[in-house]
């Protein structure tokens, strides 16, 4: 494994991973809902080489591209406790850097910064949004699935809120545990 | 002059389009002043609090006419209306810390009293208050205020575990102000 900077010099490794590195064919599973257990939960360490998380890497992928407008799917939203989670903010209009399709093992957030606050939804939890406060400049390290490589980049925007909404759910918590207030949760008025 | 008085009004029932512009011309043709006020739907029943000062009518109007002004809005039968003077209460200043509290899980009788009894006995006081049940999802989300003298951890502490006695998970976090 090379050595990287503190800020990362791994963006262009992880834009260019696509769910085809796994080589095999995923499946899409059912999203479950709060208030499953599982989603509080808190996630173990995986061994990114081994063949059930290569697996469920490729799972959450074909997921998340079968659900209109899913811009992240973690683990626990499968059913899983584990620190599996993939991300694609690449069609979404508040995204400025982003690094296409991903899947992350074990990430970590080495540097935020710049909190904003903005309202956010979950798959599993469909009828809420909730108003959270995220930092908007974000380092984050994980490791691919499949090669198991350690990857370190920053990132901004909506893809740093997404990494931060899917790493919170690795750890066994919602956007519910974020939320800014006692007014700050909203019946949602709009399905995708 | 006499004194400002203030009066809390309630409103309770039936949603429809109207009831708050017909509640606030009521208050406004009596030259009362509308102050704090908080309106939300509670399981698509609508809910209506408000204080209401006299100042800018010389406080020279009675609870009596304030219900009279309101009554078009009972007649119907959909909707209560409640009028009764407060006194003016200032605003406590704890010199202690700011929280919120989410608490989440299956719904089951018990929660919010499993939960606050916890916050009570910390000396904590919840300034604002939130449930929201949707499917078998129940939500509380708190603002509550700890004294300086409450270690806010074994608040935490004893707050999760009553929320794991009813099944639930509980998140405590200070309140994050940024001045600019």
């Amino acid at each position: 494994m090379s050595p990287h900077s503190p800020h990362g010099t791994d963006s262009e490794r992880v834009a260019a991973w696509t769910e085809a590195e796994l080589g095999l064919d995923g499946r899409v599973l059912e999203v479950v809902r709060a208030p499953d257990p599982v989603l509080a939960t808190a996630g173990e360490r995986v061994d990114p080489t081994a063949e059930e998380w290569v697996q469920l890497a490729a799972d959450l992928v074909a997921t998340m591209r079968v659900s209109p407008g899913c811009v992240g799917l973690a683990a626990q939203q499968v059913g899983v406790a584990a620190q599996v989670f993939c991300v694609d903010v690449s069609e979404h209009p508040k995204a400025r850097t982003h690094h296409g399709t991903f899947v992350l093992c074990n990430a970590e957030v080495v540097e935020a910064s710049r909190n904003d606050k903005a309202r956010e939804g979950c798959m599993s939890v469909p009828d809420f949004t909730g108003d959270v406060k995220r930092a908007s400049r974000l380092v984050v390290t994980g490791q691919l699935p499949g090669t198991g490589e350690q990857v370190t980049f920053e990132t901004d925007a909506f893809e740093a809120r997404a990494l931060q909404h899917e790493m919170d759910h690795c750890q066994g918590f919602l956007f519910l545990d974020r939320v800014a207030g006692a007014h700050a949760v909203h019946p949602r008025q709009t399905y995708l | 002059m006499t004194a400002a008085r203030l009066y809390a009004v309630t409103v309770l029932g039936h949603d429809r389009p109207g009831i708050i512009a017909e509640v606030t011309a009521g208050l406004a043709d009596l030259g009362l002043n509308i102050e704090d006020t908080t309106m939300t739907l509670l399981r698509g029943h609508f809910a209506m609090m408000l204080v209401c000062s006299t100042e800018g009518a010389d406080g020279r109007v009675a609870p009596s006419e304030i219900e009279h002004a309101l009554t078009p809005l009972t007649a119907g039968g959909e909707l209560d209306v409640s009028v009764r003077p407060v006194n003016d209460e200032p605003t406590p200043t704890t010199g202690g810390s700011s929280w919120v509290l989410t608490v989440h899980g299956g719904d089951r009788p018990g929660i919010v009293s499993a939960i606050v009894r916890e916050v009570a006995s910390a000396g904590g006081n919840i300034t604002d208050l939130t449930t929201r049940l949707s499917g078998e999802l129940y939500l509380l989300v708190a603002e509550l205020d700890l004294p300086s003298s409450a270690d806010p951890a074994a608040v935490e502490a004893s707050i999760k575990a009553a929320a794991t006695d009813v099944g639930v998970t509980a998140t405590l976090r200070a309140v994050e102000a940024d001045d600019l």
